[in-house]
């Protein structure tokens, strides 16, 4: 695993040659052992866990392959037929010719998740600097104030929106006072709302992964940057973003990728009027009207995103390791 | 103390009015007398008391709990036995696969991961009615993705032992079982703990798996009150937010000042 387990081969009495190469002896951990039993050990160790996220993931999903490939039959359960039928209602033609419905959702999923994410990002930096810079005694204290919200049950977090953008709310009074609204009515189902709750519910697992990249900060490189007169933006770009790019690109995959398949806060806060891709499968998983080969196409291209960007951001440095 | 500009501050206070203004709203709307309507009309107890008397919300509550315990159980077993086991001297090709099997329940969306269980047990259930939706289902769902966490948590920890504590224990004739229980198994023990409660919280506040996964008579808290809100908001409900959020509290705080050693790089 590490440089640390010294896995190296015995040096005294080692076997001749022969008996070496089938038997390779090691000291693992100050035993004397060999490969072969290590990791035989370590299989009994691994295996049940992994039959287990196997069963229920690994193999689950290849059927989830296979089944958007398959009938829907009459009583809205899985006939197995090949078809391309899923994929076709899914690039939007349907028994009445093409629609541009799917063609929208698919858009305005990934337009939600990456404003959200965009916004989490410019909100998240400052707080994470914000209770980085405050003194040590105060900062457990800002980490609780942080962590409260990130462990606060989501539908909590969403529905108390509706409180705030009902009717009668301040906030709604305001805009109808704006001209946004009309007057006495709701701010929500909507795409406002939807962008908020969104931001909302994402904001603690982008701030997280950046506060604790920002409490290692070497502060030292942005003193220089700035004494040798770089402007703000220059100092984020070039001494900043790149002490805290891998706690960023955690936070990104901690909020673009669950963000694409959000279907809570826009049942919600959206309603039918702003349905996302998540909205969709979960409507084709409907006992009896359902499609659930049409619902295993669409989970389908949400999980190719997910490789994309999972791909694109371990690039930029984001270890796996940070994720928890 | 380094000084931060006026409008970085200024984010970072909208940051927080957007994460805590939810949060105080429920909290003030469960004290308050008016049924409807924002109008403070006077405190009053009266949602809590109703409360504890809604026998649905206790049903909720005892699923949930039963839910949360049992998948907790599993997983901390099978997540402690995936991050030991995986601390092998695997070669690099068996141990990125590994590590791929542990990240991926992690990163997939959680409606993907609850759709591709909805359809195995679709399927599962032509062969044995125990594969019905319902708690066990649930409990399934929740273990699935918990052993991924429990193993990076008990991991780190594992990687910040001390490389030549093994050795020394060695050297000192203990091998194999012996020394994992007396050495390695105490050292864990804050990590494993912190990984339980990780799950456990993980557990409690899931939502999308259980809602694929539970039947009409497995409803837990989140299922409660996610069917109430699309009746319409009720003070109860904002009762029984503002104890899920009390119960957080307490455990952030007990987790944070308990187990902080624990997780050297932990960033939740």
């Amino acid at each position: 695993m590490t440089e640390r387990d010294e896995i190296r081969p015995a040096q005294a009495d080692s076997p001749p040659p022969a008996e070496a190469a089938q038997q390779a002896h090691l000291v693992w951990r100050g035993e004397l052992t060999t490969r072969a039993r290590v990791r035989g050990r370590g299989l009994l160790l691994v295996a049940p866990p992994l039959l287990w996220i196997a069963l229920f993931f690994a193999i689950p999903m290849l059927l989830l392959l296979m089944i958007a490939f398959a009938s829907r039959s009459s009583t809205g359960g899985i006939e197995w037929r090949f078809t391309w039928d899923n994929f076709r209602q899914l690039a939007g033609f349907g028994p009445f010719g093409w629609t541009p419905t799917n063609g929208w959702i698919l858009i305005r999923s990934g337009g939600i998740a990456a404003v959200t994410t965009a916004v989490c990002a410019v909100l998240a930096y400052p707080l994470a600097f914000f209770v980085a810079v405050q003194p040590a005694r105060a900062r457990t204290l800002w980490l609780v104030v942080l962590t409260v919200p990130f462990w606060t049950n989501l539908i909590v977090r969403t529905y108390a929106w509706l409180i705030l953008f009902g009717p009668e709310s301040p906030i709604s009074r305001a805009a109808a006072v704006l001209g946004f609204v009309p007057p006495g009515s709701p701010l929500y189902p909507g795409m406002f709302a939807t962008c908020v709750g969104m931001v909302s519910a994402f904001l603690p697992f982008m701030v997280m992964p950046l506060y604790a990249a920002t409490e290692k900060l070497d502060w030292r490189l942005i003193e220089a940057a700035s004494d040798l007169y770089a402007g703000r933006w220059r100092v984020f770009r070039h001494a900043i973003f790149p002490q805290t790019a891998a706690g960023f690109s955690v936070g990104v995959i901690l909020t673009f990728i669950p963000a694409m398949g959000m279907f809570l806060v826009s049942d919600i806060l959206g309603g039918a009027r702003f349905m996302l891709l998540g909205n969709l499968i979960q409507l084709q998983f409907g006992f009896g009207s359902g499609n659930p080969p049409y619902a295993a196409a669409l989970s389908l291209v949400l999980i190719v995103f997910t490789l994309i960007i999972a791909a694109a951001l371990a690039r930029l440095g984001g270890r796996k390791e940070d994720l928890v | 103390m380094k000084r931060l500009p006026y409008w970085v501050i200024a984010l970072a206070l909208a940051a927080l009015v957007l994460l805590y203004l939810p949060l105080v709203g429920v909290v003030i709307q469960s004290f308050n007398v008016s049924r409807l309507g924002l109008d403070w009309k006077g405190f009053t107890l009266q949602w809590y008391e109703r409360l504890l008397h809604n026998a649905v919300i206790h049903e909720a509550a005892r699923n949930s709990l039963i839910v949360a315990g049992v998948s907790t159980l599993f997983s901390t077993v099978l997540g402690t036995a995936l991050a030991v086991g995986l601390d092998r001297p695997w070669s690099r090709r068996t141990e990125s696969m590994f590590n791929n099997i542990v990240y991926l329940p992690i990163i997939a969306p959680e409606i993907v991961l609850a759709a591709a269980l909805v359809i195995m047990f679709m399927l599962l259930r032509h062969v044995h009615p125990m594969f019905d939706f319902g708690l066990p289902a649930v409990i399934v769902g929740h273990v699935t993705f918990q052993i991924s966490f429990v193993a990076l948590t008990v991991r780190s920890r594992l990687a910040g032992l001390p490389g030549n504590i093994n050795e020394a224990a060695s050297d000192l004739y203990s091998g194999g079982w012996n020394r994992f229980r007396r050495v390695t198994l105490p050292l864990l023990v804050p990590a494993i703990a912190a990984g339980a409660l990780l799950a456990f919280i993980l557990s409690l506040d899931d939502f999308v798996i259980t809602f694929f996964a539970s039947s009409p008579r497995s409803e837990t808290l989140p299922l409660f009150i996610y069917g109430h809100q699309r009746r319409g908001l009720t003070p109860e409900i904002h009762a029984l937010s503002t104890v899920i959020l009390l119960f957080t509290v307490i455990f952030v705080v007990v987790a944070t000042s308990c187990l902080r050693p624990a997780r050297t790089n932990g960033s939740h």
